[in-house]
């Protein structure tokens, strides 16, 4: 019985090991994109732009939801203390999820696309993508066996299953013609879908952060505490109704952009509680700074307090127009998902996969973080530079040609992508540290 | 907060939320377009070649390229048909047939028929919202 339980559990961090690799693929792809902003033409026969970006996207959201699933997986046994339910299918759900994802990155290589905008692959990937994430909810609700008077956590990995599933079908909605059958109808389900599901996802990752910080803490007060739950509720409500701030400049349904401003506001709520508790915060930081997973949870929620105010500036009709098309919604993107939600994933991968006793590999990894954490604020300035040079282009009354906008960004791209480079660097002292350590500790073979 | 507060809430919200969605499915925000079924297949070739990658329709999309909202009106059939034919420095010759040629431009004047995206011609008002 023990050692099945332990081989279930060890099943989980396949996840989050594939999610590692895929980290790899992705940031090197982003890398060889960087690079054909600053040398234009390069790999333009071979390796050309509309290639390389979904080779990026696809391995880091692929990086994204591989690993989450991982810390799910993990957590919800731990959490119980019971094995998963149905181990084979497990196995099923990992293979037909690595099976698909293969073939998409492959698919890339032979100009294979789907053609839309940030998460694309051909429409016929996304039918063992669901399934998949079908069997992943079909786990999760066998293996978590009570739903009354849950912490807020699982709450949260729930609701993350669920809407995932509901927005990643309304993503393909535009297979039907009557919902492409024009670009503003289309584009306005579209930015619906992808608003709604980078929320299921965040769910996913910012309840496994709160079982992470009880584990940490020892304590299992705020999981169940009034204000957990109500940040949950304000969360929840942002994830189904704030998405319209995506297509602001688009002429659609006017109410769907002041549903959207008014409720996008109401994160004002977020941003005012982490500066009122940023004394208390800076304690508990302190306490537990010695802790290698705590540092990657601390890193993130310097890069939620940014982005908050990013995004809180970027949901303001009157802001958004200056900044939408320009590279600040870029620095935006970077921020959410190299800033917090890697950072996080950082977290438990350490968390899962990291083998403790060695000393010598937590100070790499330290410093693999540092670096990590210096290059992405270099990268972050530079996208938020570039933006505001290319709104001031926007906004003139004859601006110069594109080419000439983009040749006077020249200095910023270069930027980015030094500091992309020292991104890398700092990424793969971490992966590095964390899966030879793996590897020392026989983690997965046991 | 009680099991049965947090489900109701829960509950409250879903509703809200699948409402909504049924009604942006049933009640679009603009009709099918008289020329759509020729602008279609357009579509679906700028979808083909990932055009997306590179170009902005409304600031959506990659920004190696320009926005190409309204190019159909403002650059004119000819100049996009000569970038598409040969390409740029940075974009590959995608060696499209007359008919994707022809289809794409069908598309470019649809999006362009649909609006405006030039972030110049909206009216920011003083509580932060727009209008064009």
């Amino acid at each position: 019985m023990e050692a099945s339980h332990n081989n279930s559990r060890n099943f989980a961090t396949w996840f989050i090991v594939t999610a590692m690799l895929l980290l790899c693929f992705g940031i090197l792809f982003g890398l060889l994109g960087a690079l054909q902003y600053i040398i234009p033409g390069f790999l333009k026969n071979v390796l050309s732009f509309e290639k390389v970006r979904p080779l990026h996207v696809s391995s880091v959201v692929f990086w994204i939801i591989m690993s989450a699933m991982g810390a799910v997986l993990t957590y919800v046994q731990q959490y119980n203390n019971a094995d998963i339910k149905y181990p084979r299918l497990l196995k099923l759900q990992f293979y037909i999820f690595i099976g698909t994802i293969i073939c998409i990155l492959i698919s890339y290589f032979f100009a294979i696309f789907g053609g839309r905008e940030y998460w694309e692959f051909h429409p016929i990937f996304a039918i063992p993508i669901a399934s998949a994430w079908i069997l992943f909810i079909f786990i999760f609700f066998k293996t978590q066996r009570s739903f009354t008077n849950q912490p807020v956590y699982v709450w949260m990995w729930l609701t993350g299953l669920v809407f995932f599933l509901f927005t990643f079908i309304e993503s393909y909605l535009w297979v039907f013609p009557y919902f492409r059958n024009n670009v503003v109808n289309d584009m306005t389900i579209q930015w619906k879908s992808y608003g709604s599901m980078v929320g299921a996802w965040n769910m996913l990752i910012y309840g496994s952060s709160i079982f992470l910080m009880e584990k940490i803490n020892g304590s299992k007060t705020y999981s169940y505490a009034k204000i957990a739950f109500a940040l949950y509720f304000i969360s929840l409500f942002n994830l189904m109704f704030n998405w319209g701030h995506h297509i602001y400049t688009l002429p659609t349904h006017n109410y769907v952009k002041h549903i959207s401003y008014a409720v996008s506001m109401s994160e004002l709520y977020i941003i005012g509680r982490i500066i009122w508790k940023w004394k208390s915060s800076l304690s508990d930081a302190r306490k537990h700074y010695h802790i290698l997973a705590f540092r990657f949870i601390m890193y993130a929620d310097v890069w939620v307090f940014l982005n908050l105010v990013l995004a809180i500036m970027m949901s303001i009709p009157g802001i958004n127009v200056y900044t939408h098309g320009t590279h600040i919604t870029v620095a935006h993107t970077m921020g959410a998902t190299i800033g917090i939600n890697s950072m996080l994933l950082l977290a438990f991968a350490v968390d899962i996969l990291w083998n403790k006793k060695e000393h010598r590999d937590a100070k790499f990894i330290h410093w693999g973080s540092i670096i990590l954490n210096v290059s992405l604020f270099i990268f972050w300035i530079s996208l938020i530079l570039a933006g505001i040079n290319k709104s001031i282009w926007q906004m003139q009354a004859k601006p110069e040609p594109y080419a000439i906008m983009m040749q006077s960004l020249r200095p910023y791209f270069l930027i980015f992508t030094l500091s992309g480079f020292t991104m890398i660097v700092g990424f793969l002292f971490i992966i590095y540290k964390i899966l030879t350590s793996l590897k020392v500790s026989n983690t997965l073979t046991k | 907060m009680n099991d049965v507060s947090k489900y109701t809430l829960f509950t409250l919200f879903s509703v809200l939320f699948l409402s909504y969605s049924v009604f942006l499915y049933c009640k679009q925000p603009k009709g099918a377009d008289s020329d759509y079924t020729r602008a279609d297949h357009g579509k679906m070739v700028w979808q083909q070649y990932n055009c997306n990658a590179c170009h902005q329709i409304y600031g959506q999309g990659g920004f190696l390229g320009p926005d190409l909202t309204n190019s159909y009106s403002k650059r004119g059939e000819n100049y996009i048909n000569a970038f598409l034919q040969s390409g740029t420095n940075i974009m590959p010759n995608f060696h499209l047939s007359d008919d994707e040629r022809n289809a794409l431009l069908r598309y470019l004047k649809s999006v362009d028929q649909s609006g405006s995206a030039d972030p110049k011609t909206f009216t920011v008002y003083a509580n932060g919202s727009i209008a064009q």
